[in-house]
């Protein structure tokens, strides 16, 4: 896509015996990009995930990680990407530093490097005080802030997360979505698969819907919902003023009004009417209290896509199942 | 198409981790106490029946490997189960705890490759064995030496390191067995099981079958001690398809300088003697000759454990990551 691009894959495919586990897929992430793969169990987002690292062979296709091919250079993708696989584990009978002490040898830090990018890691993900603690009391979200200590203790350009928030309760994934922001604000590219589409739609930059080991679709949140759910901007106002409905039917763009509550309204505009709406209940001498763009829901955006292509999706199924 | 980097990158590493990880493990707490119960046992039992020997006999150290009391099995013979056992319960779940800990994945993900994991893993395995055994050496040894009040002359020193490094390749053939199947098997318990029941297999039920799979190879007529002793040798064939059957002949020569052939204890049991032409019945061999009569068990064994070790390598190499 651009020079810029940290991963880039190009006609990608797994075959495991006859069944199609990735379908030629093309992608690429940008540097300080955090990228979705998203889609139900199955669909091939964690194969994918492997053959970027050079974990499991590629069928046909290929893809080059920082400029690195996996296949052939694996040890120095696998020297600059930090991977948290699904469900992660660690060594039980260890301590939590100690876990970390055995990769970062592993990837060959020296001692004194070691000690300190260790308990910078631990103390980013809020884990310093259990350095000396063995892992096996760990619950899942303190093993998952650890996988991802691993990740910035390891000092990697691209982090792979594989369901990173997956079984995870609301307070430790919003902790855990936390930490992947601050990836991206040190111009770390992420990669996140997951099935559960509404927890990271807001993180990820852009995402890439895998339907069967396909790509349905791929582009930021918005734009596929403009796409797939018919376009059209949805402006939600919350505001007091007589008469206002008829004034902001009249803006422009605006194809419709309607009442949703008291003093609420909802336009449905061809563009992004906001600056004309503000300004005509502010002309009105109205009180603004809110001014909203609906953002599309991925929910929405996939079960919308794969009903108005029901065909696909039986014959793709027929397919894999043959 | 070559891989770049060394396949043994990060090899040490893991090793040193395995090693930490065996050393510090509730297993070897009760692997070394057996270790010293063994010494403890085999060294008082040797020592009763030694002191009815002549104290002329020019290996009396030797002697407290090899004979038994009434009863009592000697050294040789306890290491025969000892290290088939210590072995697999130090294996089989080298690989597949990894998976079920879900480790394997993240630490693949690392800059080595999986050659490193898996020669750190037999190395780091190997060389506990080796101090085990060695522990249980020297205690033997040492307790000869002070209970007996004679010092072991060179020969007899230098026969029993030799029989401690034919020890530890036996060692190796377990491990190896116990690597392959944990790498085979996801479950531990499986890989386990598995491993005990071809040790039970080859230890027991393989001697008794032995004899009735040969009988096609075997001619009824024996018109001549040469046939006697191709016979016999068809028979040893089938039997050291085991390891144990390996180790046991080659250990019998080591540490008995006046046997001159493998055969010589069936022979015996036939009551039989072996009377080569120009020897000197009951004399002793220099080592080297000893050596030389087994060197073929002995370069087997180690073939085993290599071709055991590349059969369990490339199941892992061609084994998909995720669970």
């Amino acid at each position: 896509m651009s020079e810029d691009a940290v991963i880039e894959a190009k006609g990608l495919t797994k075959i495991y015996g006859k069944a199609v586990a990735v379908d030629h897929i093309s992608f690429s992430v940008g540097r300080g990009e955090i990228f979705g793969l998203l889609g139900p169990n199955g669909a091939g987002k964690t194969t994918t995930i492997l053959m970027m690292l050079g974990l499991t062979d590629i069928s046909s296709g290929e893809v080059s990680v920082l400029g690195f091919d996996p296949a052939r250079e694996p040890l120095s993708v696998k020297r600059r990407v930090g991977y948290l696989p699904d469900t992660v584990g660690f060594y039980d009978a260890l301590t939590v530093a100690d876990n970390l002490r055995y990769t970062a040898r592993l990837i060959g830090f020296r001692h004194a490097e070691r000690e300190k990018r260790i308990a910078d890691a631990l103390r980013r993900v809020e884990l310093l005080e259990f350095a000396d603690k063995r892992v096996a009391t760990f619950s899942r979200g303190m093993r998952q802030r650890l996988g991802l200590a691993e990740i910035l203790m390891k000092g990697a350009q691209i982090a792979i997360l594989d369901e990173p928030t997956s079984g995870l309760d609301p307070h430790a994934t919003a902790e855990l979505l936390g930490i992947i922001r601050g990836f991206k604000a040190e111009g770390v590219s992420v990669l996140l698969s997951s099935h559960l589409l509404e927890r990271v739609q807001s993180v990820c930059d852009r995402v890439a819907l895998f339907s069967n080991g396909k790509i349905a679709l791929m582009g930021t949140v918005p734009e596929l919902g403009r796409q797939i759910l018919g376009g059209g901007y949805v402006l939600d106002i919350e505001a007091e003023g007589a008469g206002l409905a008829e004034r902001l039917a009249l803006i422009p763009g605006v194809t419709g009004v309607e009442k949703t509550g008291i003093g609420k309204l909802r336009l449905q505009a061809e563009r992004d009417v906001r600056p004309e709406a503000a300004a005509e209940v502010v002309a009105m001498q109205g009180r603004l209290k809110f001014l909203g763009l609906q953002e599309p829901s991925l929910d929405a955006i996939y079960t919308r896509y794969f009903e108005s292509k029901p065909d696909e999706a039986i014959e793709e199924g027929a397919r894999h199942a043959a | 198409m070559r891989r770049e980097g060394s396949a043994f990158q990060g090899l040490g590493v893991v090793m040193l981790k395995e090693l930490s990880d065996n050393l510090t493990s509730g297993r070897m707490v009760v692997m070394e106490w057996l270790v010293v119960l063994i010494a403890i046992c085999v060294v008082y039992t040797g020592i009763q029946q030694i002191r009815e020997l002549s104290a002329e006999d020019p290996f009396l150290l030797l002697r407290l490997f090899t004979r038994s009391a009434e009863g009592v099995p000697n050294l040789v013979y306890v290491l025969s189960y000892f290290v088939p056992l210590v072995s697999i319960g130090l294996g089989f779940d080298l690989v597949n705890s990894e998976r079920n800990q879900r480790t394997l994945s993240r630490i693949l993900a690392q800059p080595i490759y999986r050659d490193a994991l898996l020669f750190g893993k037999f190395l780091a395995g190997l060389v506990t064995l080796s101090v085990m055994l060695l522990a249980l050496w020297l205690m033997v040894i040492g307790l000869g030496i002070l209970l007996l009040g004679i010092p072991p002359g060179a020969e007899e020193v230098a026969r029993a390191v030799v029989m401690l490094g034919v020890t530890i390749v036996y060692a190796g053939v377990w491990l190896a067995v116990a690597l392959l199947f944990s790498i085979v098997f996801r479950s531990a318990a499986t890989a386990a099981l598995v491993a005990l029941g071809l040790w039970l297999f080859l230890t027991f039920l393989w001697p008794m079958l032995a004899p009735y799979l040969a009988i096609p190879f075997i001619s009824d007529s024996i018109s001549s001690s040469s046939d006697l002793l191709s016979q016999l040798g068809i028979l040893q064939a089938f039997s050291r398809v085991s390891p144990g059957a390996l180790y046991a002949e080659i250990v019998g020569v080591l540490l008995d300088p006046a046997v001159r052939s493998t055969q010589q204890p069936l022979l015996a049991s036939l009551g039989l003697a072996l009377v080569q032409p120009g020897s000197i019945p009951g004399a002793p061999l220099p080592l080297m000759q000893s050596l030389l009569i087994v060197w073929p068990q002995t370069v087997s064994m180690i073939a085993g454990v290599i071709v055991l070790f590349v059969i369990g390598y490339v199941v892992f190499q061609r084994q998909e990551v995720r669970a």
